[in-house]
C-alpha cells in the first residue's frame, strides 16, 4: 500500500472544518439581485372542496409582484413526477399539479403561492387570501379508508386503494397446516409502522433563476438528486434539457426526504421563468413537519409458523401502506419493491406476500432513511420474536437455527431478492459477547426479582441497498465518475452522487488517494453542479459509495493504465512492468528506476515530452451500474429499563456489530450508525406524525412531534465484521440506513420482553407502557 | 413562513415609560423580556401583539438579593442566574432544579423569571415553584405598586393577576425557617419537555420530624398552576415518612380541572400526578434533614 494507506483509516472528515465554523453556503445564505421571495398558502383542512379562492386584497399589497394558484399552471406546467405509476395511478388516481385544484387532501395541500418583494411581505399577503372551502369527511384510519363507505380522496375511482395483490395462499395454507400437525406452532399478529416525520435539520429551499435572453433555467435547491431534478425540471416546465443546470448548495441533511420532486420547486421555477426574477422559497418548520414527505405508515398482518424447535417453515405478509394523499416520486413502491423483497430478513424461509396501497388524508409519503427496508425488518424480526416467545426459546437461538448459511451465497430469497454474500452468525456472536448477554440474562433475572421490568431485545437485520442494477427504476440507477489528474499531480474528481452528510468528499479522495499512491490532501471531491458532473443518480438508498465509489475507483484504474504506459515511455521499459507505490512508477526489481506520479502527470499535461501516439491529459469518465445489489447485515442486542410507576422507559445499554463489508473510513462509518440508531430508536420510543379524525395535524411543532434528545441515549458500543461484497471492486456495501433499520425492531423487541409481552406497537411511550403494566396488574 | 405579524417595537429605559406604553396600548401591546415563549408564537402568528414593548434595558430589573428575611429577585432576572446563585441554591433548592431542567441552554440564558410567571403556562415549572414556595410577586402600574400574593397570581390558562397597564417587576421569597426543604419533579412531555405533570413542594419539620408546615404545587395535569390543598392538609402535623407521604399524595389530583391531549389522558396525568407529588415531598423532606 505505501505512501498512503488511506482505505481503512479514520482520518477526520474534510467537510467538518467549513460546516462546524458556519462557512457552508445553504440556499437561504445566497441572495441574488433582484430576487423575489416566494411564500405558499396551505390547506388548513385534511380534506375540502375549493369553492373559490380571491387574491385581490392580496395582489393590493404594496410589495407583491404575482400569485399563482393552479389555474395558472394549467398547460404550462406539468405534473409531480411520479416514479412507477402502477394500477389506478396509471390511471391519474393520486397524480397532481403542483397546485391543488378543485380540492385539497391534506393538512399543507399547497393552494396559492405568492411572489413578492420580500419574505415580510409574501408572508403578510398569505393572509389576504381569501378562499372559501368547503369541508369534508377526511380518510385517516388506513382500515377504515379501505372499507366501503369511507370518504373518498379520488371520487371517481370509488375507492381509496390504488394498488393491490391478494395472490392465493393454498401452498403457504399447507406449509402451516403440516407445521401444526406436527407439533409446531402458528402466530399472526398486526404491526403497526408508525407514519414518522424525517426532520432534516435544514429544511427545504430553493432559488430558481431564469434568462429570458437564453431561455436558462438554474436552480439551487436543498436536494439529495440534482441530475435527475434537473431532468425532471426541464419536462415539466418545458424546457430543453440542456438549457436547465441545478446545482446542489450545502445540505443540512435529507435522510430520504430530499431524494424527491416537490411542487415548491416546480412553482419557484415557473415564477422565476414568468417574472425574470429569481425566485427564493425557504420552508419553515412547522411546513416541513406538515408537508415534506412522511415516512413510514404501513401496517402488516403477519402469520408465522415454526417447528417446536423455532425452525420456521413459512411466513405470510399482508402489507398495508398508508400512502397519504398522493404520489410523490417513490410513494407507491416503497413497500412492494423496496422492502418485500427483503421480508425474509436473515433468514431461510418461504415467504407469502400480498398488499394493498392506500391513499388517505395526510401528507404524502415516501423514502426515509430505509424506505421499506425498515418496514420488512421490523416485520421479520418481530415474526422470530412471536417465535421464540410462545416456544419459550431463546430470541438469539431462534435466529441463528434460521439463518441463511454462508454456503447459501449468493442466496435468493423467496421474497425475490438475491443477497450477495452474508456470514450472519459471527456478528450475532460478537453481539452477545460485547453485550455479555448470559449475564445480562442473569442480571434480568435478578432484576425482575426485586420486581422491576428490564427487557433485552436483538435484531439481526440485512437490509438492500447500494441501487441499483438495470430495472430498479424507470431510469437505470448508475453512477459516475469524472477524474482529471492535473499538470500539479492533484487529482479533481467530479462525481454524480450528491453526498450531504455522508463524507465522501473524504472518502472518495481516500479511495484515490490510495490508488494513486499519492497523499489525500491532493485529491479534491466536487459534486452537485450538473453542469460539471456527469449525469448521476444523487445520493440516497446507501448508494453513493457501493456505485459512486465503484464509478470512481474504476476511473481511476483507466488513469492508471494510462499513466503506466507514459511512465513504461520515460523508463524505456514495458508497461506490465510498470508498478506504483510510495508515489512512484518503477520497474518491477529495479526500484532505482523510478519516475513520480507528478512527472508522469506533468509529462502527460504538457505534452510536449509525450511519447507520440499517446493522447496528451489524464482525464476519463466511467460508468458503473452494479449487476446486483448488496447486502449489509448485523446483530443490535439491546437492554431496557419500565419505570412501574410512570412507564417512562429507558435504554440503559445498546451494542450494535454492523457488517457493511470493507469499510472505508472507520470512523465515519461510526457516525452513520450512530445516527441511524437515534432515528431508529427515536421511532421506537418516541416518535410520531399524528392527525385528527377530519385530519388536521396535531404534531405540527416540537411541543408536540416528539425529537430524540442526545441526553435519552446511552453510549452506543459498536463493533462490526466485514464481508466483502463481490458486485463491486471496493468490496464496499452501504451503511447509511444500517442502523436505523437494525435499532428499531431491537427496541420493540426488549420494550415487548420487559412487560412479558408478545407485542407491543411502536411508540412506547410512557402512558402506553403505564397502561400495559396496570391491566397486568389488575 | 414563520414570521411574526408586522409590530411596533419599543424599547425603554425605565419602568414608568414601559408602564405608559402599556397604557396607550393596553391589550395590543406585550412585554418582550426573555421573548422565549412570547416570539415562537408571534411567528405562528397565535399572538399578535402590535406594539413590544422591550424591557431589557431597564437598570435595576436583574438582581438576586437577601433584604433581611426576604430573598427579593428583579422579574428580569434570567434562569442562568437564578440556576447559578448560590443564596438561592441554599434557601430554596428547589428553584435551581427547576431552572437546571428548563427548556435548553438557550432559553436558560434568555428567559427570565419574571416573564415566565408573567406568562402562566399552565405547564410551566417556575409558577409552580413559585407557588410552593408562597411567593409575593410585586407588581407596578401606573397607580404604583401592589403585591400580589403567588396564590392569587396565577389566575387561568396565560392569565394572571397583572391589570394591562401593570408590569410584574419583583418576586419575593420569604427565608424559610430551619428544618425547611423544597424539591420539584416533573415527568415531561417527551416532544416539548414541558411537566406533562409536575410538583413542586416545600415543607417544615420540627426536631422530632413531624412536618410544621407543608406547601404544594402541581403544574401541567390542570389548566392552571395549582396548590394541592389536600394533600398540605393530610402532611401537617404527621411524620413525614413513605406511608404518610403516600397516603397524602393520593389527593394532589383533587380538585384539578385535569387537561387531556395527545402527550396524556386525564387519567394517566391524574396518576402521574400522585406519584410526582410523592417523589417531590418525600425529596421534599430528605432536603429539610
Amino acid at each position: 500500500m505505501g505512501i498512503s494507506a488511506m482505505v481503512g483509516t479514520p482520518i477526520k472528515r474534510r467537510e467538518d472544518p467549513r460546516l462546524i465554523t458556519g462557512q457552508a453556503t445553504y440556499v437561504d445564505d445566497m441572495k441574488l439581485l433582484g430576487m423575489y421571495h416566494m411564500a405558499i398558502l396551505r390547506s388548513p383542512y385534511g380534506h375540502a372542496r375549493i369553492v373559490s379562492i380571491n387574491t385581490d386584497a392580496a395582489k393590493a399589497l404594496p410589495g407583491v409582484i404575482k400569485i399563482y394558484t393552479a389555474e395558472d399552471l394549467r398547460g404550462k406546467v406539468g405534473n409531480v413526477v411520479v416514479a412507477v405509476p402502477l394500477g389506478r395511478i396509471a390511471e391519474g388516481m393520486g397524480i397532481r399539479g403542483a397546485l391543488a385544484e378543485g380540492k385539497v387532501r391534506f393538512y399543507g395541500d399547497p393552494v396559492a403561492a405568492v411572489i413578492a418583494d420580500d419574505a415580510y411581505t409574501a408572508r403578510d399577503a398569505l393572509d389576504l387570501i381569501d378562499i372559501e372551502y368547503e369541508p369534508l369527511p377526511a380518510a385517516i384510519d388506513i382500515e377504515k379508508a379501505m372499507q366501503p363507505g369511507a370518504a373518498l380522496l379520488y371520487e371517481e375511482f370509488g375507492t381509496n386503494v390504488a394498488m393491490s395483490s391478494h395472490p392465493p395462499t393454498d401452498e403457504m395454507d399447507k406449509i402451516f397446516e403440516q407445521t401444526v400437525a406436527d407439533g409446531g406452532i402458528v402466530v399472526k399478529q398486526r404491526i403497526v409502522n408508525q407514519r414518522v416525520a424525517p426532520v432534516p435539520m435544514e429544511t427545504r429551499g430553493v432559488i430558481a433563476e431564469y434568462r429570458k435572453s437564453d431561455k436558462s433555467l438554474t436552480v439551487w435547491s436543498s436536494t439529495q438528486i440534482p441530475h435527475l431534478l434537473r431532468n425532471f425540471l426541464a419536462a415539466t416546465l418545458s424546457l430543453p434539457q440542456h438549457q436547465v443546470r441545478v446545482i446542489t448548495p450545502e445540505v443540512g441533511g435529507g435522510f430520504g426526504c430530499k431524494l424527491n420532486y416537490y411542487p415548491e420547486e416546480m412553482v419557484a421555477a415557473f415564477a422565476a421563468m414568468q417574472t425574470g426574477h429569481p425566485v427564493k422559497w425557504i420552508e419553515d418548520r412547522s411546513e416541513n413537519l406538515a408537508v415534506t414527505v412522511h415516512g413510514r405508515d404501513q401496517l402488516d398482518y403477519i402469520e408465522v409458523a415454526a417447528r417446536k424447535d423455532g425452525r420456521v417453515t413459512g411466513l405470510k405478509v399482508h402489507g398495508i401502506s398508508d400512502m397519504g394523499a398522493y404520489c410523490q416520486l417513490f410513494t407507491n413502491v416503497i413497500m412492494i419493491a423496496f422492502g418485500f423483497p427483503v421480508s425474509c430478513g436473515s433468514y431461510d424461509i418461504p415467504v407469502h406476500l400480498s398488499f394493498d396501497v392506500v391513499f388517505t388524508n395526510k401528507a404524502p409519503t415516501d423514502a426515509y432513511r430505509g424506505a421499506g427496508r425498515p418496514e420488512a425488518t421490523y416485520v421479520s424480526e418481530r415474526a422470530m420474536d412471536l417465535v421464540a416467545f410462545n416456544l419459550g426459546l431463546d430470541p438469539a437461538e431462534v435466529r441463528r437455527i434460521n439463518f441463511v448459511q454462508p454456503d447459501q451465497f449468493p442466496y435468493k430469497s423467496s421474497a425475490g431478492a438475491v443477497y450477495d454474500t452474508g456470514n450472519y452468525e459471527p456478528a450475532l456472536d460478537k453481539a452477545l459477547q460485547i453485550i455479555d448477554y448470559k449475564n445480562l440474562r442473569a442480571e434480568q433475572a435478578r432484576k425482575r426479582a426485586e420486581g422491576k421490568l428490564m427487557g433485552i431485545g436483538i435484531s439481526s437485520y440485512i437490509e438492500i441497498c447500494g441501487f441499483g442494477p438495470k430495472g430498479t427504476a424507470p431510469v437505470g440507477l448508475y453512477e459516475s465518475a469524472r477524474v482529471r489528474v492535473e499538470h500539479s499531480g492533484t487529482v479533481m474528481v467530479y462525481t454524480g452522487a450528491s453526498p450531504h452528510g455522508q463524507g465522501e468528499e473524504t472518502t472518495f479522495a481516500q479511495i484515490v488517494a490510495e490508488e494513486f499512491s499519492i497523499p489525500v490532501e491532493n485529491v479534491m471531491i466536487m459534486h452537485g453542479d450538473t453542469d460539471s458532473t456527469p449525469e448521476g443518480r444523487g445520493t440516497y438508498g446507501s448508494r453513493t459509495t457501493a456505485v459512486g465509489g465503484a464509478a470512481l475507483f474504476n476511473a481511476v484504474q483507466k488513469l492508471k493504465e494510462k499513466m503506466k504506459l507514459i511512465a513504461s515511455h520515460i523508463l524505456e521499459a514495458s508497461p506490465s512492468d510498470v508498478e506504483l507505490e510510495d508515489g512512484k512508477f518503477s520497474v518491477a526489481g529495479s526500484p532505482q528506476k523510478s519516475v513520480s506520479f507528478n512527472d508522469v502527470a506533468l509529462t502527460a499535461n504538457f505534452s510536449n515530452t509525450l511519447a507520440p501516439g499517446i493522447e496528451p491529459g489524464l482525464e476519463t469518465t466511467v460508468f458503473f451500474e452494479p449487476e446486483a445489489c448488496v447486502f449489509p447485515f448485523g446483530t443490535y442486542v439491546c437492554s431496557v429499563e419500565i419505570d412501574k410507576e410512570t412507564g417512562e422507559t429507558k435504554v440503559t445499554r445498546f451494542v450494535a456489530v454492523d457488517d457493511c463489508g470493507r469499510q472505508l473510513n472507520p470512523m465515519i462509518v461510526q457516525g452513520q450508525i450512530h445516527g441511524g440508531i437515534a432515528q431508529g430508536i427515536g421511532q421506537a420510543m418516541w416518535e410520531g406524525v399524528e392527525y385528527s379524525e377530519d385530519g388536521q395535524l396535531l404534531t405540527s411543532t416540537f411541543m408536540d412531534y416528539a425529537m430524540p434528545i442526545a441526553e435519552e441515549f446511552p453510549q452506543f458500543e459498536l463493533d462490526h465484521t466485514v464481508t466483502l461484497t463481490t458486485v463491486n471492486p471496493l468490496g464496499v456495501k452501504g451503511v447509511g440506513e444500517a442502523g436505523t433499520i437494525g435499532s428499531t425492531p431491537a427496541i420493540a423487541a426488549a420494550v415487548a420482553d420487559a412487560l412479558g409481552v408478545a407485542h407491543v406497537d411502536m411508540p412506547f411511550r410512557a402512558e402506553k407502557m403505564w397502561k400495559i403494566i396496570h391491566q397486568q396488574k389488575g | 413562513m414563520s414570521i411574526p405579524a408586522p409590530f411596533d417595537y419599543h424599547p425603554v429605559k425605565t419602568v414608568d415609560e414601559a408602564i405608559s406604553l402599556l397604557q396607550e396600548y393596553s391589550d395590543d401591546a406585550k412585554i418582550l423580556a426573555g421573548g422565549h415563549s412570547l416570539i415562537p408564537s408571534m411567528k405562528l402568528r397565535l399572538s399578535q401583539p402590535g406594539h413590544l414593548i422591550d424591557i431589557r434595558g431597564i437598570d435595576g430589573l436583574s438582581y438576586i438579593r437577601e433584604e433581611g428575611d426576604v430573598i427579593a429577585v428583579g422579574a428580569v432576572t434570567p434562569y442562568i442566574q437564578v440556576l447559578r446563585s448560590d443564596l438561592l441554591k441554599h434557601h430554596f433548592v428547589a428553584l435551581t432544579e427547576a431552572a437546571e431542567d428548563l427548556g435548553d441552554q438557550q432559553v436558560r440564558n434568555r428567559g427570565t423569571l419574571g416573564g415566565s410567571l408573567a406568562h402562566s403556562d399552565p405547564a410551566g415549572d417556575m409558577p409552580a415553584v413559585v407557588l410552593a414556595l408562597k411567593a409575593d410577586i410585586v407588581v407596578q402600574g401606573p397607580k404604583g405598586k401592589r403585591t400580589v400574593q403567588a396564590d392569587d397570581f396565577f389566575v387561568d390558562t396565560f392569565l394572571t393577576a397583572l391589570e394591562p397597564d401593570e408590569i410584574l417587576t419583583e418576586i419575593r421569597f420569604k427565608i424559610p425557617p430551619a428544618r425547611t426543604g423544597t424539591a420539584y419533579i416533573k415527568l415531561e412531555n417527551k416532544a416539548s419537555h414541558y411537566a406533562l405533570t409536575g410538583c413542586a413542594a416545600m415543607v417544615t419539620l420540627d426536631t422530632d420530624g413531624t412536618c410544621t408546615a407543608a406547601s404544594v404545587a402541581i403544574t401541567g395535569a390542570s389548566t392552571k398552576t395549582t396548590r394541592a390543598g389536600t394533600v398540605e392538609a393530610e402532611l401537617v402535623g404527621k411524620k413525614l415518612d413513605e406511608a404518610t407521604v403516600a397516603a397524602a399524595a393520593q389527593h394532589a389530583a383533587e380538585g384539578l380541572e385535569l387537561v387531556e391531549d395527545i402527550h396524556g389522558s386525564k387519567a394517566y396525568r391524574a396518576q402521574m400526578t400522585v406519584v410526582m407529588a410523592r417523589r417531590a415531598i418525600l425529596q421534599a423532606a430528605e432536603h429539610a434533614s
